[in-house]
């Protein structure tokens, strides 16, 4: 038995080695996962890894995520899960991390390592890429050839390609500009890895997430976005509401902001967050030169504003000219139905 | 290191003002910047205020403002030192080299020179509104092999430790690092001041040393090649409905809702 199973890992590991010198790809996916549930933005990650078209692993580091590990394992499209636990991961803290990920990167040779361009992946690769001594790639919506790749600057304004001849491709992905993969029909194997010793200079203390049924900002499928015509911070409240019926996040115009109407961490654009949602509904927002061009990727645009003349128009899917004091609740009673 | 206070640098980048609407070159190169008003990019404003904010705290003996970049970058240095800021650090690069320069080089520096200066605290803004990277941080406190509070929304000092709240995707975390640290500022960390006309003119007596990058030991060669820079695909005007009911059997039959 031992010997037939020995013979199956052979012939694995000789198919394996071909393929890989056939398109001299291999892919680490860093994992994004909390409280033992693995982070959707994690399966658009593997999504890119696979247009890349090698093999692609997936590194799994924390306290306690034998269950994340497992659930990818099922995940279709993964070689390998690696799975590393200890309590210095606690957090996923990016000085704990990093020293981890080279670790894994001197066992394995991967010719490229990415995760999801979220708070998580911002933060960590950009380390784990300076100590490979190579320049990361950020937030990318497409990937042209293994080392070819699109991503937007200045807010969406301009989409910019790169050549990235790096030996070790460093990236993070843009969620809402791949496509998940789906999570059954993989049988990928776990393996258990270990990173060197605790480096001790950090610590990870809470964690206060907002008790909102809302999605986040930047990651949202769907975003409600209010402007000056808001009038105050009170009447977001009919944001809130349309936001609630829809599962979308709840945005605001830099106008809105410098009003004080809402603080500025719902601020998006050019200074603030950065959205990529499938469905923007734009309130009162007239439109700024610079609001309307960034919106220029967003699948579909809805705004509601009174007047006719708002440059908003120039770039929505669907405009309805109205008072939005008077629609909104209106399309909020609509949708409850 | 308390006693005396702790000396913080803070990393300032040029860009184009954020209200200005930006055009791609016909060659498709980049943008185009000639003529194009510039101003300091807002996270670094924010930095800036951090670092100013924890000197009249008296927790920062000094703050040093740098910037990489053309002559020009010494007009938003003088910003932060009309903020506040104690003396400049303009690292000069040549026009060709700075097209390319990117995170990766600027990190290098950064980090030499928070070694050379001494500094205990390294504050820059989350991401620069130009490129949109957000990398600098990060890849600053890997080559110093400091700890990194990165999208800050509250940077506490306790001792040899800084406690900073940060702002993460669901909410805030709080993670305690050991100094010296490097900090990147969110939004929401503060609401940075505007530099009065007095200031503005005491800042004009105010030291800006130049470095060229190879006093430092960094090698400029370009790391990733920009291909090429597009506009987006445009869009076009849509349909204009004219009530609710019918705006909803329009979301409803694109699928939308």
């Amino acid at each position: 038995m031992t010997g037939f199973r020995g013979l199956l890992r052979a012939q694995r590991q000789a198919r394996r080695v071909v393929s890989l010198l056939h398109r001299f790809q291999s892919t680490l996916v860093i994992a994004e996962h909390a409280n033992e549930s693995l982070t959707p933005i994690t399966l658009n990650a593997i999504g890119a890894a696979k247009r890349l078209g090698g093999e692609v692993s997936c590194l799994v580091a924390g306290n306690n995520c034998e269950k994340v590990a497992q659930e990818l394992a099922k995940v279709q499209g993964l070689a390998k899960v690696l799975l590393a636990q200890h309590d210095a991961y606690k957090g996923l803290l990016p000085e704990e991390l990093t020293p981890l990920i080279l670790a894994t990167q001197q066992q394995f040779n991967y010719t490229h390592i990415c995760a999801g361009a979220s708070a998580f992946g911002k933060s960590l690769l950009p380390r784990v890429a300076a100590k490979l001594d190579v320049a990361p790639i950020s937030d990318i919506i497409e990937i042209k050839s293994p080392d070819t790749f699109v991503r937007t600057i200045y807010a969406g304004n301009a989409l910019c390609t790169v050549k990235c001849e790096e030996k070790i491709k460093v990236f993070s992905v843009r969620g809402t500009s791949f496509e998940a993969v789906p999570v059954s029909g993989g049988s990928a194997s776990v393996e258990k890895v270990s990173g060197p010793a605790p480096v001790g200079q950090s610590e990870w203390l809470e964690q206060k997430l907002t008790k909102s049924d809302r999605p986040e900002l930047t990651s949202a499928k769907a975003v409600v976005s209010g402007g000056r015509g808001l009038k105050s911070g009170e009447n977001f409240k009919l944001l809130y509401d349309l936001a609630d019926q829809l599962h979308a996040a709840v945005g605001a115009s830099r106008a809105a902001v410098d009003a004080g109407f809402v603080p500025n961490d719902m601020q998006v654009g050019q200074t603030g967050k950065i959205v990529a949602p499938e469905l923007y509904i734009a309130v009162g927002i007239s439109g700024a030169i610079q609001h309307l061009a960034g919106m220029r990727l967003l699948h579909t645009v809805l705004a509601i504003n009174k007047d006719p003349e708002a440059p908003i128009f120039q770039v929505a899917d669907y405009g309805l000219v109205a008072d939005l004091f008077k629609v909104v609740p209106e399309l909020t009673a609509a949708l409850k139905k | 290191m308390a006693a005396a206070g702790l000396r913080a640098m803070v990393g300032v980048k040029r860009v184009i003002d954020y209200a200005v609407k930006v055009r791609v070159k016909p060659d498709k190169t980049g943008v185009v910047t000639d003529g194009v008003k510039h101003s300091m990019n807002p996270f670094c404003e924010i930095a800036v205020e951090e670092a100013v904010r924890l000197k009249e705290k008296k927790l920062v003996s000094e703050v040093v403002a740098v910037s990489c970049g053309p002559q020009q970058c010494q007009e938003t240095i003088r910003t932060a030192l009309a903020m506040g800021a104690d003396r400049g650090l303009h690292v000069e690069i040549p026009a060709k080299d700075y097209e390319s320069l990117g995170p990766f080089q600027v990190s290098k520096i950064l980090a030499a020179l928070a070694k050379k200066e001494g500094v205990h605290l390294l504050l820059l803004g989350k991401q620069a509104i130009d490129d949109d990277c957000n990398q600098t941080g990060q890849m600053a406190a890997a080559f110093l092999d400091w700890p990194q509070g990165t999208f800050a929304s509250e940077v506490t000092v306790d001792g040899d430790w800084l406690k900073v709240e940060r702002e993460v995707d669901g909410g805030l975390e709080t993670v305690r690092l050991k100094l010296p640290a490097v900090v990147t500022a969110d939004l929401r960390l503060n609401e940075p001041r505007y530099a009065t006309l007095p200031n503005i003119m005491k800042a004009k007596k105010k030291k800006i040393e130049v470095v060229k990058p190879s006093d430092l030991g960094v090698d400029l060669t370009p790391r990733v090649k920009i291909l090429s820079v597009e506009d987006p695909p445009q869009r076009k005007a849509g349909v204009k409905v004219e009530t609710v009911d019918d705006l909803v059997v329009k979301l409803k039959e694109s699928g939308l809702i």
